[in-house]
């Protein structure tokens, strides 16, 4: 038991929240967090799916790696990918089926989500399958955290939201406050992201090379 | 002047390091700088040419030159809401002058205590100069907006714009799009029904302290700028006045933008002083009409090519805006390429995006993001043709 929470461990799951954040500082899987964040609600659904996806597709390709012939390792990869894609979004269909509609596409899409197989490749290919288990939960935690700050900010200030509720008061509305349109486009996420990876940037030092 | 001298450089050691005002110290640097050329020079060693005119001297003269078009602007205002309110006998030239000074002056103020704010909080924080460029964009801003902007939309697109479009690339001088249009554009496409909605935007309705008239019925509120108009309904709403009016001005529209004569007395000050450049802003000019009459000609629009010329935002942009030196093309031969462009791009939108009825603003935009490959393609050029000249002896 105690291995299993080695300050190793603890560091593999815990880097990619912060240090090592997927999009932050590797500025891995942007499109998607363009795509799915201009509200709360489909963000964090998203963030969960990839969380799920990448934890058990390195758990699988842990157990696998031993096995697969090196020449063919990305499909092996991505078959294992596409068969926890599709699980996910028929899920998703059967238990969420308005978020599933908002997100579209873009379920689909994880399976091209550079994070995932940058994990696969740089991790569960070398690694345990617990480790690769940790890390595959905290690079998908990583990646949802962001996605949840551009869509709690785009939400909020583009619709006067939050989940779907109104948290904007009608006495702001009633003296003249608007909603910002440009937060519901794609375009102002690319900022937010900048914005938060600015933040992040300012206050971890060791990365301003 | 020489009094305020004195005075400056006795209240100066306040404001050093470890004197009891350092916080204010770029503050009091903006200031002394504005109000006298500095004094220090280039240390000994180093080959420097200095010029009398320095920016802060450049940027007088584009405020000095937006002056016209500032003014017959105040009065326009005026002179729109007298005519919505169906009052314009009564109303004298001074007191709709008076009302439009009341309207913009909120903004103005608006504008520069915002974007000034930042300004000096980032040098103060950095340790740096206070940089100049925002007084020239603090007052084009509330130029470039409908006057019922409400001054909260103005602070914040002022501040996004100061913080997005100029800080983080460095501060004046660093910039490549132009603060003033990118303050625009986020009003635009943030606030669409208070930047063009449903048209109610460009006529002051409600007197203020006293002056001016309130509108009372809404539908004398809806004046349409002729641009606009001729975008949705071609030409049905349209008289032939109209173009001596967008000349003097008297049209609905943004604030400083309407009236040509005014737009001339400032481009004249820009050319003469050289503070602009003519390539750049003849060739908008050239590029937009050639666009014009070539739409025309193959029957996709009703507008004349010269009025693309007086209609909307494109004379004031082309004098005022395309000419930025810090955004605009350096190279002499870039600038007649990119102000060429601009012309295209402008009376493109406008024709072929019924969503967009004015493009001037996007069309500098997206040239803003050319100008340096324009720059690179000439030097480039240069580069070539003088290697091959030294090959040939």
């Amino acid at each position: 038991m105690s291995k299993l929470f080695s300050s190793e461990n603890k560091e593999i799951f815990l880097n990619p929240l912060n240090a090592n954040n997927p999009i932050a500082v590797q500025v891995l899987g942007i499109c998607s967090a363009l795509a799915v964040t201009s509200q709360l609600e489909p963000a964090i659904v998203m963030g969960l799916s990839v969380t799920a996806i990448t934890a058990f597709s390195n758990v699988i390709i842990s157990l696998l790696r031993k096995t697969i012939p090196n020449r063919i390792r990305i499909i092996v990869q991505l078959v294992v990918v596409a068969a926890l894609v599709t699980i996910v979004s028929q899920v998703l269909k059967a238990f969420a089926y308005d978020v599933s509609v908002q997100l579209s596409v873009y379920v689909g899409l994880i399976i091209t989500n550079c994070i995932l197989m940058g994990r696969l490749e740089a991790f569960a290919m070398q690694n345990g399958p617990w480790e690769s288990f940790l890390d595959g939960v905290g690079n998908g935690l990583g990646y949802a955290l962001i996605l949840v700050i551009v869509g709690f900010v785009r939400e909020l200030l583009g619709f006067g939201t939050l989940l779907g509720f109104q948290v904007v008061p009608q006495c702001l509305y009633d003296w003249g406050y608007q909603n910002n349109g440009m937060m519901t486009m794609p375009a102002m996420s690319l900022i937010i992201v900048g914005c938060v990876i600015w933040v992040h940037r300012s206050f971890n030092k060791e990365e301003q090379k | 002047m020489k009094a305020l001298r004195n005075y400056l450089d006795k209240i100066k050691p306040n404001f050093e390091e470890g004197g009891k005002l350092h916080a204010f110290q770029s503050l009091f640097d903006g200031l002394e700088t504005f109000a006298f050329v500095p004094r220090t020079t280039s240390r000994i060693g180093s080959v420097n040419i200095h010029d009398a005119i320095d920016s802060k001297r450049i940027i007088s003269f584009v405020i000095i030159a937006l002056m016209p078009a500032l003014l017959f602007g105040m009065y326009n205002i005026g002179y729109q809401n007298a005519l919505a309110a169906g009052t314009l006998g009564e109303a004298t030239l001074l007191g709709m002058w008076w009302f439009g000074f009341l309207a913009v002056l909120p903004k103005i103020v608006v504008s520069y205590a915002v974007g000034l704010g930042i300004e000096f909080t980032v040098a103060q924080w950095k340790h740096e100069e206070i940089q100049e460029g925002f007084l020239a964009t603090g007052i084009l801003i509330p130029m470039i907006v409908p006057v019922t902007t409400p001054l909260w939309m103005l602070a914040v697109a002022v501040a996004a714009s100061v913080i997005l479009a100029k800080e983080i690339f460095g501060g004046t001088g660093m910039n490549i799009f132009n603060p003033a249009l990118v303050a625009r554009a986020i009003l635009f496409f943030s606030y669409p029904s208070a930047m063009t909605g449903d048209n109610t935007v460009w006529v002051a309705g409600k007197s203020i302290l006293g002056a001016g008239f309130d509108v009372t019925s809404a539908d004398a509120l809806s004046g349409a700028t002729p641009l606009g108009m001729a975008a949705q309904e071609g030409f049905a709403g349209y008289d032939q006045t109209t173009i001596c009016n967008a000349i003097s001005g008297l049209i609905p529209g943004s604030v400083g933008e309407t009236s040509l004569i005014a737009i001339a007395l400032g481009a004249a000050l820009l050319l003469w002083t050289g503070v602009a450049s003519w390539k750049t802003m003849l060739s908008v000019f050239v590029g937009g009409a050639a666009t014009g009459w070539l739409m025309q000609a193959v029957g996709l629009t009703s507008i004349q090519w010269y009025e693309h010329l007086v209609l909307g935002g494109f004379a004031f942009g082309a004098v005022f805006m395309a000419t930025d030196p810090v955004t605009g093309a350096r190279t002499e031969g870039g600038k007649y390429i990119y102000g060429l462009l601009i012309g295209f791009v402008a009376v493109m939108v406008r024709v072929m995006n019924p969503g967009f009825p004015e493009g001037m603003m996007l069309a500098i935009l997206f040239m803003n993001v050319f100008a340096p490959l324009i720059d690179y393609c000439f030097v480039q050029r240069n580069i070539s043709r003088r290697a091959k000249r030294a090959v040939q002896k």
